[in-house]
């Protein structure tokens, strides 16, 4: 088949268009001519940017007054679609609003979906989504055999996004239909946990602590690191699970993909779950007491060695260099 | 307070998983134990149920091969009954099936003021069976709740969001999904193992729920390809010998990073 029509789940935070959001356009003007940007929200301040990474016309909902992303926004695309607007392919983002709306949206359409991808392509037998398993050891191909919409979703960091010369596309405002019951979350409030220094996912060194830490207290030692190496901190879920750090910090499948030039495991063993999220890192550097333990199997460099011993000598040599 | 949570039994994730040759599906043999990320589900439900004072937590699951240990489990744990959905039409079922079974078998008994999930499996990791059983039912959902409590007739979450979480309130009754960590699952009981060898366990078969299983033909999608990914090779690993951190400093140096 071709792929004539492709939408992109695209997302804005503080007026400005996400990495993933470009990564995904970047992408799908490649397999289409006609790119179609739908945003859950109001998509006015970065039209312009959606337009320079392939999108040719944007679909905006405006504010969504607390209500949850998932069911209001896969009722659009549903009303969109019913009105004769039919993507062949609906490219999302894994993150949370991309989850919750793909999987609305392919029970309003009944059709199956395809998730954690990192890759697409048109066969001309039709389209080809590849999603890595085991923690990235082994890449699955597999062909949707069904009519489309196809719906997928991808990691971030599957493509890397490029500006192009696209101009500004015409907005196309859409609304929310009613919800009924299926409408009754609601959100009252918004927190945001601070961090200081570069954001997890886009600092050029990260330095996660994992349960090798022992005890919460110990996590300081991660950070006074990361700051030394104007890096970010990060985490193993196993400490994000036992409460030492907030979920934000956590690395790995259902948290961050981090790709920096260098990624520094301490105290961290290396399940599949947070490898998939740092394999994709430049250069790793693993310090573990077991020496059997597979997050050296990965790293450039390894040291078989006691965290609370290797971390604060390291500290102190980089603070006497500054 | 009437409470189901949805479960999933999977292949022990310390043993190595591999793919089945001629379906390119991941293997399912052998023993099948509770997935650890349905616990946090089991023991939010208990602790719902008994602040509520009334109703009880049931527990339903969908296999192909008729396995009920990772259910007893959470029989164990103190979920008061169990419906299982077995055929062997149900192998090779999508998210989209595997959600319309759950549904069906959910309302099969007579419905929830709560349906509960984790965040995904820890084996497949689709990530969609939640929000697509409460599209499947009709109902509102909150997922990647990290905090849950109900107030009268009205449930509030703290859902995990990118930069950090909101508090949501929804309606009953709703679908939710649960985080790891949302609360400490407990051990079963020795007295809670016994029990739960006479809990009520009801099998039931796709037919039973007036569903036609589609398996493999009816997934919408097949497996044309796997490769092996480029790995990663591994490089020098060192014994700290105290001096050790010198290492990581002169890699650094040479990637002129400080």
């Amino acid at each position: 088949m071709t792929i004539n029509n492709i939408w992109v789940f695209a997302q804005g935070t503080g007026g400005v268009a996400t990495t993933g959001t470009l990564e995904l356009l970047t992408k799908a003007r490649s397999l289409s001519s006609k790119v179609t940007a739908f945003v859950g929200g109001d998509a006015s301040a970065f039209a312009a940017s959606l337009g320079e990474h392939g999108a040719t016309k944007i679909y905006a909902t405006g504010d969504l007054a607390g209500k949850l992303p998932g069911v209001a926004l896969s009722a659009v695309i549903k009303t969109i679609i019913d009105g004769g607007d039919s993507p062949d392919v609906i490219m999302f983002p894994q993150n949370y609003e991309g989850r919750d709306t793909i999987a609305r949206l392919s029970v309003k359409l009944d059709r199956t979906v395809l998730t954690n991808s990192i890759d697409i392509a048109d066969s001309g037998d039709g389209v080809v989504a590849t999603t890595p398993v085991f923690g990235g050891n082994i890449l699955v191909e597999t062909v949707f055999t069904g009519p489309g919409p196809h719906l997928v979703s991808f990691r971030p960091k599957s493509f890397v996004a490029e500006p192009a010369s696209g101009g500004t596309p015409e907005i196309v405002a859409v609304t929310v239909p009613e919800l009924g019951t299926q409408g009754g979350a609601r959100v009252v409030a918004t927190h945001t946990e601070q961090t200081t220094g570069p954001k997890l996912d886009e600092a050029a060194i990260v330095v996660s602590g994992g349960r090798g830490l022992g005890e919460a207290g110990n996590y300081s030692l991660i950070e006074d690191l990361a700051k030394l190496l104007k890096g970010a901190p990060g985490a193993s879920r196993a400490i994000v699970d036992a409460g030492w750090v907030p979920y934000s910090y956590q690395v790995g499948q259902t948290g961050k993909v981090v790709k920096p030039s260098v990624y520094i495991a301490a105290g961290i063993s290396g399940a599949t779950q947070h490898m998939v999220g740092m394999k994709g890192s430049k250069n790793i550097i693993a310090i573990n007491k077991d020496k059997e333990a597979p997050i050296f199997g990965i790293a450039d460099l390894g040291i078989v060695g006691d965290v609370h011993k290797v971390l604060p000598k390291l500290i102190e040599a980089l603070k006497s260099r500054s | 307070m009437n409470i189901v949570v949805c479960v999933k039994q999977i292949p022990d994730p310390a043993s190595p998983g591999a793919l089945d040759a001629s379906t390119h599906a991941l293997k399912r043999e052998g023993k099948l134990i509770l997935d650890e990320s349905d616990a946090y589900g089991v023991e939010m439900a208990l602790q719902l149920v008994a602040t509520a004072g009334a109703g009880e937590v049931s527990i339903v699951s969908m296999a192909p091969n008729g396995e009920t240990s990772g259910m007893r489990t959470a029989l164990a744990m103190g979920a008061a009954k169990g419906l299982l959905v077995s055929d062997p039409a149900l192998a090779g079922s999508d998210a989209l099936t595997t959600a319309k079974v759950l549904a069906a078998a959910i309302t099969k008994l007579g419905g929830a003021d709560l349906v509960i999930t984790a965040t995904e499996s820890s084996d497949g990791y689709t990530g969609t069976v939640p929000e697509q059983i409460a599209e499947v039912l009709g109902l509102p959902s909150v997922t990647f709740a990290k905090k849950v409590k109900i107030e009268g007739s009205v449930l509030k979450v703290d859902r995990q969001s990118e930069s950090g979480y909101d508090e949501v309130e929804c309606s009953l009754p709703a679908v939710i999904s649960v985080t790891a960590g949302v609360v400490e699952p407990r051990y079963p009981s020795f007295k809670g193992i016994m029990d739960a060898k006479k809990k009520p366990l009801d099998v039931v078969t796709a037919g039973d729920l007036a569903i036609t299983p589609t398996g493999w033909a009816g997934a919408g999608q097949k497996i044309v390809n796997v490769t092996q990914a480029e790995a990663r090779k591994a490089g020098e690993v060192i014994e700290d010998d105290g001096e050790a951190f010198g290492k990581i400093v002169a890699f650094l140096e040479n990637l002129k990073l400080i």
